[in-house]
């Protein structure tokens, strides 16, 4: 892997923040930067190409159908799904959550079912569910072991009851960097008959991920923590479960026929894609996929891996600094998260952005995990394959002048 | 942003601790950054503000802008509050305060401002 032609290819990765001070980006769990040949794509689609789609017989509406669907095909192959069929585009992961929400409440879940979740989550895989409660759906969560960061995997088995529909996790932990086996954690829901969401905002981007293998029956991402643009988001669903559970949205594409009295639903994915699609996100989404493809996500992750084991050694040197997550690297993502004695994170994010460096502060919406880890925020540098060594020393020399301001 | 003044403020907050029977108790956060803050506040029959302590955790701007206008407060009516402002607070902390960071230096603002409610809607 070249980092230095892959960085040539991130035009913002050139620019000065601060007067003298680089864009040292390490905020990829929040969003990712994007490379000329996703922007380029979008922007060659608007220039030459743009048409509504699935409606028109003209030139322009023919191929703007044909890049649309395509990318439905080259995101599904990236996660290795079967076919197109199951590969739903929507706005966001929380969008893709809140469908499968929707759509099981709307025929598949009743007062007295039970959902097992994970304290782990992002807010985006904790809310949609507990409001169920007012429906008399009830959640219950499973805890991590707060030394190392990982799942309490037995209490699946333990939490686990003949009236629980869902069983859902991350798969990779946007604060603790953890990576679940969701295999496994898969294989006790579907021994006990519950659905199995993966939440796999923070898997995708970053590592091979294959749904058929972790026989999951949604998986959940977004597209712009995966070089796309922001509002284009994935989800996957198995199809014979896609073809039995309600729409989520109702209106223009996603139905086959209308009269007055009574419509019947689209083929898939289209049951699911009410109304004009994010079309040109799609298609940005799609070139994201190519280029992360033409790099190789063993690749990126090997890269990824040595970085973050970097980050953590030196890290583990700074006096007085609290590091969180797992050590082992077999199931640990790119993300840091630490706190650093008695100064608040936001100052400690502050302070880096003088130097340039872009961390995150907060409790990176999973505060039922921060305050699980007994903290009030923490703050987390995360990577990508752009990012390099020198990079993470930046990050550490930033730490240092936080030390020094705060007379440390 | 972190100049000497701010960090004295963080490192030793004045008036901090709180009141075994405050007039009011209030308290608020800035969920997103973790900062949770509370005040209580001694007034007397003539509305001054006898006592005025605060607890809770934040950033070092919180905790300073806090730190800061409780010394303010302390002795003026509690309708001084009233007018207070935005630029009062920034004034007050004598810092170029990045947008960012704007709500770390108001969450005392907001604070004050519900105390000051609060003490009101009682009668
Ligand atoms: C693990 C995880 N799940 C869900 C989300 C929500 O993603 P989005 O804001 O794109 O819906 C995020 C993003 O921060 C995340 O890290």
């Amino acid at each position: 892997m070249n980092i230095e032609k892959i960085r040539k290819d991130f035009p913002i990765l050139e620019r000065e923040v601060h007067p003298g001070k680089k864009l040292v980006y390490l905020d990829n769990a929040a969003t990712s930067q994007k490379p000329n040949q996703v922007i380029d794509v979008i922007s060659e689609f608007y220039r030459n190409n743009n048409a509504n789609i699935h409606r028109g017989v003209h030139k322009l509406s023919e191929e703007s159908t044909e890049m649309y669907d395509d990318a439905h095909t080259k995101v599904s192959k990236f996660i290795n799904a079967d076919k197109m069929e199951e590969m739903i585009f929507t706005r966001n992961t929380s969008e893709s959550i809140n469908l499968v929400m929707h759509s099981l409440v709307d025929g598949k879940l009743k007062k007295g079912d039970e959902i097992i979740s994970t304290v782990m989550e992002h807010h985006s895989n904790i809310v949609p569910w507990t409001i169920l409660k007012d429906k008399g759906i009830k959640v219950n969560f499973v805890d991590i072991n707060e030394k190392d960061g990982i799942l309490k995997l037995e209490q699946f088995e333990e939490l686990i009851n003949k009236n629980t529909k869902l069983v859902t996790c991350i798969h990779g932990s946007n604060v603790l960097g953890t990576i679940n086996p969701v295999k496994e954690i898969g294989k006790i829901a579907h021994d006990n008959d519950a659905f199995f969401l993966v939440d796999g905002a923070q898997s995708v981007p970053h590592m091979k991920v294959d749904v058929k293998k972790m026989d999951c029956d949604f998986f959940a991402f977004s597209g712009h923590k995966m070089l796309a643009p922001t509002g284009i988001g994935a989800l996957y669903g198995k199809e014979e479960i896609l073809e039995n559970i309600s729409p989520f949205m109702y209106g223009g594409d996603m139905i086959k026929e209308v009269s007055l009295e009574k419509s019947s639903w689209n083929d898939l994915p289209w049951k699911f894609e009410a109304g004009t699609s994010n079309i040109s996100g799609g298609i940005g989404l799609g070139a994201a996929v190519d280029y992360l493809e033409s790099v190789g996500m063993d690749d990126i992750r090997d890269h990824e891996i040595k970085l973050t084991e970097y980050a953590l050694n030196r890290l583990e040197e700074v006096d007085g600094l609290k590091l969180f997550g797992p050590k082992d690297m077999k199931i640990r993502g790119g993300v840091v998260s630490f706190v650093l004695n008695k100064v608040h994170p936001h100052d400690v994010a502050s302070i880096m952005d003088t130097e340039g460096v872009a961390v995150r502060s907060g409790h990176h919406c999973a505060q039922p995990l921060i305050e699980r880890l007994g903290e009030n925020s923490t703050t987390r540098a995360s990577f990508y394959l752009y990012n390099t060594k020198e990079e993470v020393d930046k990050l550490i020399e930033g730490i240092e002048k936080v030390k020094k301001t705060f007379r440390l | 942003m972190y100049q000497e003044n701010i960090l004295e403020h963080y490192e030793n907050p004045q008036n901090f601790g709180e009141i075994s029977n405050p007039t009011v108790s209030v308290e608020d956060s800035n969920p997103l950054c973790g900062d949770k803050l509370g005040v209580h506040i001694l007034i007397d029959d003539k509305e001054i503000i006898k006592d005025i302590k605060f607890h809770g955790h934040g950033c070092a701007i919180s905790m300073a802008a806090m730190s800061m206008l409780t010394e303010k407060l302390l002795g003026k009516n509690i309708n001084y509050i009233k007018d207070l402002s935005k630029d009062d607070i920034l004034e007050m902390l004598g810092i170029p305060i990045s947008m960012t960071r704007i709500k770390c230096a108001l969450l005392s603002l907001k604070i004050s401002k519900l105390g000051f409610i609060e003490y009101h809607k009682d009668k």
